[in-house]
């Protein structure tokens, strides 16, 4: 994919490898390594550098029947795993999430709708479509937001992003995302924790609409 | 070389003594790895005779480098060894099942292992499917290309030589950040300290790697 200026910086590439970021981020950092040629050899030199701490380890004694058993079970029958392909725009780990269905949108409001694809304490991964020319509510972060554009485009105070593109905003971003005018703007975006809207009324919404 | 413990060498499974590459003349056997076979590393040898033969002796070669590397690493996060051992176990099954998925193009046997192994852990300590990136399909009628094999195994090298360099404290930051004991918002705020020279060598790794993967498309 050509165009992506907007990348995975290195220590969420490195937190990802190691098996440290939650389930929503680890979600948009798998979309965008689908889709960025770039942060997939970054990832690979990551986990080179993982593989060599590995190799390096001092052992440490396993059980004498450990072998045994692992050799017992390789030629056990093995069940075919149900995985689900890159569908239109949305990346084979979106396509999971999803179940393999298209999204079901929840209206927000002013055309914006959302769908929620996981939420648990830990956080929250949520595909949102904003209509062209639409701006999402002006808010900040209690923590890190990270927002992939899966179609269309859109500004805010930090720049411009285009298809492949993530925004990483941490808790200081105050920012008022605006689609592109054109076709809908559709993003996966997760955080770790509950968004913070400046006007009253989405505030009160946020429990009921889990943004 | 690591030499296994006696506990490890279950004799009922080992044969002899495994060749030093993969035979000579198989059918499976493909041409570029004949060629340049020795300048293969042993575990890329075992692990291609895994893959191309289902060859159960390297197989259990490669158990018995990683399984021992894999508990250590398990073990660090508090997992009890009982458990830890469970875990080495599915990870070992997962990577002869997928071995047909391995390249040695783009990923030596140690970071392939290192990948599978956080994949499980997940998976198994958090009962839920890790997101992983979508698989890149090799182009029809490829075969190893034995000059990226061996220019990535000569990068990893270069890797380890600079690992080596770091103090003590910064080695022990390093392997904090990649074994998984640190969280991205304290990887952030070390960053840049020990990771200097490991960075460039990273940035080197990774031309390598792109290079490689104008080679590939996506389903």
């Amino acid at each position: 994919m050509t165009g992506i200026t907007h990348h995975i910086p290195d220590e969420l590439l490195i937190a990802y490898a190691a098996g440290n970021l939650t389930k929503a981020f680890s979600l948009v950092v798998a979309a965008h390594v689908s889709m960025c040629d770039e942060c997939r050899a970054r990832l690979g030199a990551h986990e080179a550098l993982g593989g060599a701490l590995l190799d390096d380890m001092p052992a440490t004694e396993v059980s004498s029947g450990l072998k045994g058993r692992l050799f017992d079970a390789l030629d056990d029958p093995v069940a075919i795993e149900q995985r689900h392909d890159r569908a239109g725009i949305f990346p084979a780990p979106v396509m999971e999430a999803l179940g393999g269905l298209p999204p079901k949108w929840k209206p927000l409001g002013l055309g914006v709708r959302q769908m929620i694809l996981d939420h648990d304490r830990s956080g929250s991964v949520r595909l949102l479509y904003i209509p062209g020319g639409q701006g999402v509510p002006d808010h900040g972060h209690n923590g890190l937001e990270l927002t992939m554009v899966l179609q269309g485009a859109f500004r805010d105070e930090t720049g411009r992003f285009g298809v492949g593109d993530v925004e990483v905003a941490d808790g200081d971003l105050e920012h008022e995302p605006i689609a592109e005018d054109g076709p809908a703007c559709i993003c996966l975006a997760a955080t770790d924790a509950s968004l913070r809207f400046r006007s009253f009324v989405p505030r009160l919404l946020q429990p009921i609409f889990r943004i | 070389m690591f030499e296994a413990p006696d506990a490890l060498c279950d004799d009922s499974l080992e044969a002899p003594v495994a060749p030093a590459r993969v035979s000579e003349g198989t059918s499976s056997c493909r041409e570029s790895d004949r060629v340049t076979g020795e300048a293969y590393s042993e575990t890329t040898v075992w692990m291609l005779a895994v893959r191309d033969q289902r060859d159960k002796v390297a197989f259990g070669r490669l158990f018995d480098h990683f399984a021992p590397r894999l508990k250590g690493v398990i073990c660090r996060s508090g997992l009890p060894p009982a458990q830890a051992e469970d875990i080495v176990q599915d990870v070992m099954l997962t990577v002869w099942r997928k071995a047909h998925m391995f390249d040695p193009g783009r990923a030596q046997v140690s970071a392939w292992i290192y990948q599978i192994a956080r994949n499980r852990q997940i998976d198994i300590l958090r009962k839920e499917k890790r997101p992983v990136p979508e698989e890149l399909k090799p182009v029809e009628d490829t075969e190893d290309d034995a000059s990226q094999v061996v220019a990535l195994e000569q990068e990893t090298q270069a890797l380890r030589a600079a690992l080596k360099t770091l103090k003590p404290a910064q080695r022990d930051m390093v392997e904090r950040a990649y074994l998984g004991e640190l969280t991205h918002a304290e990887i952030k705020a070390e960053t840049g300290l020990p990771l200097g020279t490991i960075k460039s060598r990273i940035r080197l790794g990774l031309e390598k790697l792109r290079h490689e993967l104008k080679g590939t498309e996506r389903k």
